[in-house]
């Protein structure tokens, strides 16, 4: 027995040396390299960081695209879902306030035509996309309030629209920020 | 085609096509004949050196059991004063509090059983050093321990009769160096290069597009993120787990992780086929867990991919499928084929929360966990199924009224014993764990604790129960997802499931241990005519029907007060 645990306390110290320190530290170290440096890609405008590309932020403004609900309001310090389950009679009601604000600004909006991710919250609280519907029931309400074409938002957001992996696999969708900062841009 | 559907079904065939090779590697590796991962041998004897481990020596089951629980209960004391303490340690950049004693008492009970259950917030409830040098730790040694426990039964019925089941450091090591250490390093690349944090930087802060203030958590995940999916761990290093756009950044990312997850328990099965030479019982396995799986995962998809009937009333357009709870990236097909098999293996990691899924979903994944055989985690899904197996052995052994035998060894009183107080087990922990939880809610409404029992449920009615039912299911399953909606974080659920986590990782681990280690020593009987094959199809089927029967008949009206009861009360 007193074998067994000396032998255990010792052999948890190396693995703790392999495991903890020369795995992670050479990861790190090959992180590096990628395009966020292992530090998270940062998207910036006129050399100010403005966001990560893989985190949704809040958009409130009607010259903005806006993203999904979020039960955690795009806290990027403490991820979470709104873990509401589906048939409870409070979360019914906020989605049908969500569905309200929807019609009410985007004028001329049909409500069968509101997709349903942008009326429920995401499960981080932090998604940086939007369906491509959800992207295209906004486009008119976002050319008005900058007064330009239609047809030059419509251009953006098919720019900013990720395909399926290889045209194959998963769904598509719309980086929010990223089409915002373009927008920001013209 | 939809490009969700081929999405999973590319991403099931790409699992097969590596798990198979992948067991026949794992069979050689534990059975010490030569592979291309032996440059490795020097690293491997430097660790038995330094650890003053003599791997010749040969050990009985109990020799086994006694070192694996040993060096479990070293990690125990170990993590549980780093999680109280991490506040006074170094390396913790953004200044997070140590934990509560209940606190740290699940949270090491729940990474040393492989469970990751997890009852605090990766951004705000640990430090870096708690992350990499307890957690991360925990998730590369407990899943060893799983491997390493599942070999024994291997090496029990390798030979005719033996008593000699090898070195448990031999194959605890050996499922570091030669498996999970090697594959966690391309995991965590790939992860990397896509987008996923590495580096040690603390938290950042940035002025959003609108001008909002925002600080971001970041911090070395991708190193814990592979080695949480491989390792059917599953605790996750931010809060939200793989729903996480920094866990999970893409697609490609998310076929990677489930990829990871299944390949090992799905490898086992074919290594215990290839190690006993007995290739056609192991596919016979196989056969029934996939049968099984698919059995859970299609109305999964079909209840996820047709929405929310509640939000369908509304009169919004649900085209691909429910959202709430998901991500857009991912998509409601990979959510909902994710949640299947994150809960039939124990990895309990999750890319959308299923406390927001469909009432049906829930009880799939339910169900799964109750099961908890279907592949399973690393190592110990075959250890569980290994008990159904003794069971149908059993029973079938009575009805064409002769001595049931496994693999040529006869199946006696003791080891029926054994086999029926693990099968009772799981029942009772879960039912009993959920009755104790109700009770203090109904009864005990103000009682003092950090989150009163009122306050317990994020759901009201039979969405609420299927809550605690899920968490204490979640526990004995050592599965570690949950409904998270529940308020987990107080002395009466820390202490409740740290409990029942324990004994739902160690008692499943030695039963089965102990029947191969008896079985393995017994007399040799040959086969003969009168001998029953428990690797025809009938056999599968008998297997097949136990598994169904003990977990309906345990199970059912738990299922039918919380799940059940929602989706009925829904179609009204």
């Amino acid at each position: 027995m007193k074998k067994y645990i000396i032998q255990s306390i010792r052999l948890t110290l190396v693995l703790i040396v392999l495991l903890c320190i020369i795995y992670p530290i050479s990861i790190a170290l090959a992180g590096k390299l990628s395009s966020g440096k292992g530090d998270g890609e940062k998207i910036a405008k006129n050399g100010k960081t403005i966001g990560y590309a893989l985190l949704g932020q809040s958009f409130t403004k009607p010259e903005y695209f806006w993203g999904r609900p979020s039960a955690v309001a795009y806290n990027a310090a403490g991820s979470a879902g709104s873990n509401k389950g589906p048939s409870n009679p409070d979360y019914l009601k906020e989605v049908q306030f969500r569905i309200d604000t929807l019609l009410k600004y985007n004028p001329g909006l049909k409500k069968s035509d509101i997709p349903a991710d942008m009326v429920t919250a995401s499960g981080s609280g932090l998604d940086p996309n939007i369906s491509e519907q959800g992207a295209a029931i906004q486009i008119a309400r976002v050319a008005k309030a900058r007064k330009i074409n239609e047809e030059k938002v419509k251009e953006l957001v098919a720019m900013n629209t990720l395909k399926p992996l290889l045209g194959l696999f998963g769904p598509s969708s719309v980086n929010v920020l990223k089409l915002n900062v373009a927008l920001d841009n013209l | 085609m939809n490009t969700e559907l081929t999405g999973i079904i590319a991403t099931f065939l790409l699992t097969l096509i590596i798990a198979i090779p992948l067991g026949k590697y794992l069979a050689k590796v534990f059975a010490g004949e030569k592979v291309w991962t032996d440059f490795l041998k020097p690293l491997e004897n430097g660790i038995y050196k330094l650890s003053g481990i003599n791997i010749k020596e040969q050990m009985n089951w109990k020799q086994q059991l006694k070192a694996l629980l040993t060096i479990n209960m070293v990690w125990l004391i170990y993590g549980f004063f780093v999680l109280i303490f991490q506040d006074k340690l170094p390396f913790n950049p953004d200044g997070n509090p140590g934990m509560t004693s209940d606190l740290a008492f699940n949270t090491i009970i729940s990474f040393v059983a492989n469970c990751n259950l997890q009852h605090y917030s990766g951004e705000s409830g640990v430090s870096y050093l708690t992350q990499q040098f307890v957690l991360m730790f925990l998730q590369f040694v407990s899943a060893a321990t799983g491997i390493a426990a599942a070999v024994i039964l291997f090496k029990a019925f390798r030979d005719k009769t033996t008593t000699q089941l090898g070195n448990f450091w031999e194959f605890f090591v050996r499922a570091i160096t030669r498996l999970l250490l090697p594959l966690s390093i391309v995991v965590a690349l790939v992860l990397t290069f896509n987008g996923t944090p590495a580096s040690y930087e603390a938290k950042d802060q940035f002025i959003s597009l609108q001008g909002d203030t925002v600080n971001v958590s970041r911090g070395p995940a991708a190193q814990m993120i592979a080695i949480k999916h491989l390792g059917t761990n599953g605790g996750g290093y931010f809060g939200a787990n793989s729903a996480h756009p920094f866990e999970n950044p893409s697609y490609l990312t998310n076929m990677v992780e489930i990829i990871a997850q299944t390949i090992i328990p799905m490898a086992m099965i074919i290594a215990f086929g290839y190690f006993i030479r007995r290739r056609k019982l192991a596919w016979t396995i196989f056969g029934v867990m996939t049968i099984g799986l698919f059995m859970l995962m299609i109305p999964t998809l079909t209840s996820e991919l047709s929405g929310n009937p509640a939000l369908a009333k509304m009169g919004i357009s649900q085209t691909t499928g429910a959202m709430e709870g998901k991500e857009v990236r991912l998509g409601p097909a990979a959510t909902a084929y994710w949640s299947t098999l994150t809960t039939v293996i124990s990895t309990g990691s999750v890319n959308g929360m299923h406390d927001s899924t469909m009432p049906l979903t829930g009880l799939w994944q339910l169900l799964a966990m109750m099961i908890n055989a279907i592949y399973g985690g690393c190592g110990v899904g075959l250890l569980n199924y290994f008990i159904y197996l003794i069971i149908a052995v059993f029973i079938s052994g009575l009805m064409v009224g002769r001595t049931p035998e496994f693999l040529g060894h006869k199946v006696e009183a003791r080891e029926i014993k054994i086999a029926a107080i693990i099968t009772l087990l799981s029942p009772f922990l879960i039912l009993a764990g959920t009755a104790i939880a109700s009770f203090a809610f109904t009864n005990h409404a103000d009682a003092a604790w950090a989150v009163q029992p009122k306050n317990w449920l994020n759901n009201p009615g039979f969405h609420g129960f299927s809550e605690m039912l899920y968490e204490v299911t979640s526990s004995n399953a050592n599965n570690g997802s949950g409904f998270e909606g529940l308020g987990d974080n107080n002395v009466f659920w820390n202490v409740l499931t740290g409990v029942i986590i324990f004994l739902g990782r160690f008692l499943p681990i030695i039963g089965p241990v102990a029947i191969a280690g008896l079985l393995g020593a017994k007399k040799f009987i040959p086969e003969s005519a009168g001998t029953l094959k428990t690797d025809t199809k009938t056999f599968a089927l008998m297997t097949f029907a136990v598994i169904l029967v003990l977990n309906a008949l345990s199970y059912f009206p738990a299922l039918a007060l919380g799940p059940l009861a929602e989706y009925f009360s829904q179609l009204r």
